[in-house]
């Protein structure tokens, strides 16, 4: 196997964590308003990712800076192209990151609702942007000869990557809310359970329509390149088997399972683009590969030494707070900090 | 309005918004790190109390340096393309390692770190406040080591119409990023201390009983931050000077303006700096000086900016290449300016409070409070220097800041984003300030145990 390819499996790697473990976050910040009625209950809520949220969203800049590294000019391409969807979801990547700081910071119930709002939006869109942005990553977009994309926002918004902006929502609501059913306890877990049935059906109901439409509308289930197919059944498994642990009240199994489609998913995305970066719909000569947009055999080789030092070394010491951050909370429990 | 400008104003923006808050960042890890070693050596819980009420101002300012700095990963792609195209083999790799380096270390540590103390053993929890001031030393490093690249590139070659890295070891360790870094965090340790000294002054000048005993002490500290800070950065930054007058002299040279060649070269101390006729309209000089400054002797001479000026031409072409020099003189004198007088002010705030004479120097206390900023301000001018004197180069002798602009947008479409930024940083500057103010002026013991 050549660098080239390695590191388009390392960016599978990265993106997947990043929609693992960013995917609950934004899946609680969005339940926020709906599972959570006081302020106690609210805190409860938010800090239960509140050890690890920061963490977790440095998944997405090294996810990022690997591409950069990588793959510049899928970094430059990509960036450049969906400007305005990228600054939309940056606002709300800001917002939301000084509001778990800030929130508790007043004793005052204006305060923190605002903050709240806060949480919940700059959750919900940079989940939905992401979801617009790797539909569209899926069918392709307008790239011409100079490798750039020139269409602005507005192609963007098409129905089908629309679709995808929804299903990412569902599974990231429902993960929020599983990660939520082993994390807490107490009367917020009660209406946390009653919102994942529900969320469950609906992302049943998304998923399964829009694998349909990505099969009639993409090439991405029949990549004759690598295989989208089968991690996209094996996704749709693990969805199905999540709810069967729903029902059973096995809600370390859930969220095991809900964790699963989101990397099942991913890796379909990325295997049947393989070993395109980013889809031309004007030429596929004007295709963003593996080859034409990665960095040299030197730089790869050398990123690849780091990683291979240090991404070991971060997935251990991220187990680790989780192990030491394992124990339920409710909203009377003494050590809640935002 | 050309997308150009656009961008460059976007890009300063948020860079020097990110930098308010960075430098807080990178000295007051430091400064928290050594506290709480202190407390678990001594067991004292005294310095618990001030980790605690200090660990407040530092989390509320990292917050910001966070969401910031996201924007700025983001920038290189949205606005700067070409850039990334061309350089990305390069400046690519740092920054990747930035983040699976630095930022994991920082930001997984933190969040343990507040949430910890009852979790960890106060040894493991010391540690834990080690690993998040080495986590974000080392981002600035690599960023650095980045940015050193665009100052000074080294260990590349010109192939496949890019710059590709050649020799990831002389990335590394180039010349420049040995000045940079120093300087950098030398000046964190500085804004660490003399933020912390200015709220301590703040409730020294209350002179409460019950608090007297905690804000000395937190004094005593902050004071030693400033002097190491303010005499290093100094030091550093002095002979970063005379590195930079063998690799960017026209640099030097519009920090000086110095627009004629002499040997000695002069040195001026304040001056009418006139870009359209290439010439200071009114000066005062010491002569001399400038040749000691960077050459350590009395008499090597030093080209002018018309004279470097020609020597560009002859080398890359027809051109302007003389940077703006309004700005670089004046950032230059505002910063060597401020950093002289830092020295002296932690001088007599280390000696004041060692001799406990703070409470009789009550318009040193007053002064201090207002001198909390000094060296941030010191800091922004210095980022001015470096960045614009590198115009028009984006990456020195290499490609050009209009070269490096992302094709694909519109100049509506930044001026949506740069004025939705700032408008954000604004609103969140305001409430970030505020509150670094509320809980500075807060009382220690009140604060204790709500929990936030
Ligand atoms: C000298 C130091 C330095 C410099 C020149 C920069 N930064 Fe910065 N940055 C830091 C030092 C730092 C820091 C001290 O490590 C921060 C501040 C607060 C924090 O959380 O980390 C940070 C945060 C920070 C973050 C958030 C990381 C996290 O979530 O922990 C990103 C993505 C960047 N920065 C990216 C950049 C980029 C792309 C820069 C170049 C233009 C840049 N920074 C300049
Ligand atoms: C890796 C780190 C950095 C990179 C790659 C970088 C790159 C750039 C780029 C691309 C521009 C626009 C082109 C230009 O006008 O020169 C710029 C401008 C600027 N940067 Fe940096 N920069 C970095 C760090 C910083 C930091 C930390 C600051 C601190 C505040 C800073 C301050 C500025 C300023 C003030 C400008 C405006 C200059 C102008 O418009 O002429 N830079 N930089
Ligand atoms: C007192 C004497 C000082 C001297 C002689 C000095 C010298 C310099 C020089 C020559 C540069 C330009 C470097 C470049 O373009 O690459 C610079 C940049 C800078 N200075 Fe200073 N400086 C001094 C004090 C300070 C102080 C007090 C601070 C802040 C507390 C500071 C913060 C900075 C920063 C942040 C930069 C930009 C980063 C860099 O390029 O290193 N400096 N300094």
């Amino acid at each position: 196997m050549d660098l080239n390819t390695l590191w388009f499996i390392l960016l599978t790697v990265l993106f997947s964590g990043f929609f693992f473990l960013e995917g609950f976050d934004y899946g609680v910040g969005i339940l926020l308003p709906f599972v959570a009625r006081s302020d106690r209950e609210r805190r409860a809520v938010i800090n239960a990712i509140g050890p690890v949220w920061d963490g977790n969203e440095v998944w997405m800049i090294t996810a990022g800076g690997a591409m950069f590294a990588a793959f510049p000019h899928m970094y430059a391409t990509l960036f450049s192209g969906f400007y305005l969807a990228l600054v939309f979801m940056l606002i709300g990547l800001i917002i939301r990151g000084v509001a778990f700081e800030f929130r508790g910071k007043r004793d005052d119930p204006k305060w923190r609702e605002t903050w709240d709002w806060a949480i919940y939006y700059g959750s919900l869109i940079p989940a939905l942007i992401w979801g617009i942005t790797v539909a569209n990553l899926m069918r392709g977009v307008a790239i011409e000869g100079d490798l750039n994309y020139y269409g602005g926002l507005i192609p963007l918004l098409n129905p089908y990557a629309f679709f995808g902006g929804l299903v990412f929502l569902a599974l990231f609501i429902l993960h929020g809310a599983s990660f939520l059913g082993i994390k807490l306890e107490g009367v917020v877990k009660d209406r946390v359970k009653d919102v994942t049935g529900k969320i469950w059906v609906v992302a049943v109901v998304l998923t399964v329509a829009f694998l349909i439409w990505t099969y009639l509308a993409t090439d991405i289930l029949n990549n004759p390149g690598w295989d989208g197919l089968i991690p996209a059944i094996l996704a749709a498994v693990a969805l199905l088997l999540s709810g069967l642990f729903y029902k059973m009240g096995r809600e370390g199994w859930t969220f095991l399972c809900g964790g699963l489609v989101i990397i099942l998913a991913t890796v379909m995305v990325f295997s049947g683009l393989f070993p395109r970066l980013m889809i031309s719909t004007l030429d596929p000569a004007y295709d963003l590969t593996i080859y034409n947009a990665s960095s040299s055999p030197y730089t790869l080789k050398v990123i690849t030494i780091v990683a291979a030092i240090f991404l070991p070394v971060v997935l251990a010491y991220q187990g680790w707070t989780y192990w030491i951050f394992r124990k339920r909370l409710s909203p009377d429990s003494p050590d809640l900090h935002y | 309005m050309d997308p150009v400008i656009l961008s460059r104003w976007q890009f300063a923006i948020t860079t020097i918004f990110h930098f308010f808050f960075v430098p807080v960042t990178l000295g007051l890890s430091l400064f928290l790190a050594v506290l709480e070693t202190k407390y678990v050596t001594s067991g004292e819980e005294i310095y618990k109390k001030m980790v605690k009420f200090w660990g407040k101002i530092f989390l509320i300012n990292f917050a910001i340096g966070v969401v910031t700095g996201i924007v700025q990963e983001f920038h290189f792609g949205l606005n700067w393309s070409e850039y990334a195209r061309f350089m990305g083999d390069v400046f690519g790799a740092p920054l990747a390692i930035e983040g699976l380096m630095a930022f994991f270390l920082e930001s997984t540590f933190i969040g343990v770190w507040i949430f910890g103390w009852d979790k960890l053993s106060p040894k493991a929890h010391a540690g834990v406040a080690w690993l998040i001031a080495i986590g974000s030393n080392l981002s600035a490093l690599w960023i650095l080591v980045a940015n050193s690249f665009m100052q000074n590139p080294v260990g590349y070659a010109i192939r496949n119409g890019r710059a590709e890295m050649t020799d990831f070891w002389a990335l590394v360790s180039n010349p420049n990023v040995r000045y940079q870094f120093p300087h950098v965090v030398t000046a964190g340790v500085a804004v660490g201390g003399f933020l912390i000294m200015s709220f301590s002054a703040w409730h020294l000048l209350k002179d409460k009983a019950e608090t007297r005993e905690f804000f000395t002490r937190s004094f005593r500290w902050a004071a030693i931050f400033a002097l190491i800070g303010a005499l290093l950065v100094g030091l550093i930054g002095h002979a970063q000077g005379q590195f930079l007058a063998q690799s960017q002299p026209l640099k030097i040279a519009a920090m000086e303006g110095h627009w004629e060649t002499e040997a000695p070269a002069s040195f001026s101390v304040i001056a009418i700096v006139n870009q359209e006729k290439q010439a200071n309209t009114f000066e005062i000089k010491v002569p001399k000086f400038l040749s000691l400054m960077l050459f350590n002797d009395l008499s090597t001479g030093f080209k002018g900016l018309k004279e470097l000026q020609e020597e560009e031409i002859a080398k890359y072409g027809p051109g302007n290449y003389i940077p703006p020099v309004l700005i670089s003189y004046w950032s230059s004198r505002t910063m060597i300016g401020i950093g002289l007088v830092m020295v002296l002010i932690a001088i007599l705030a280390v000696w004041w409070s060692w001799k406990e004479k703070l409470q009789e120097r009550r318009w040193f206390l007053r002064m201090l409070i207002l001198t909390g900023l000094l060296p941030t301000i010191a800091i922004t001018a210095g980022w001015l220097i470096a960045e614009t004197g590198r115009w028009p180069w984006i990456v020195h002798g290499l490609q050009k800041i209009e070269d490096a602009v992302s094709p694909a947008i519109t100049p509506g479409i930044i001026i949506f984003s740069m004025s939705s930024f700032l408008v954000l940083y604004s609103v969140l500057g305001v409430i970030g300030v505020s509150l670094m103010l509320k809980y500075g002026k807060s009382d220690p013991a009140a604060a204790e145990g709500k929990g936030e």
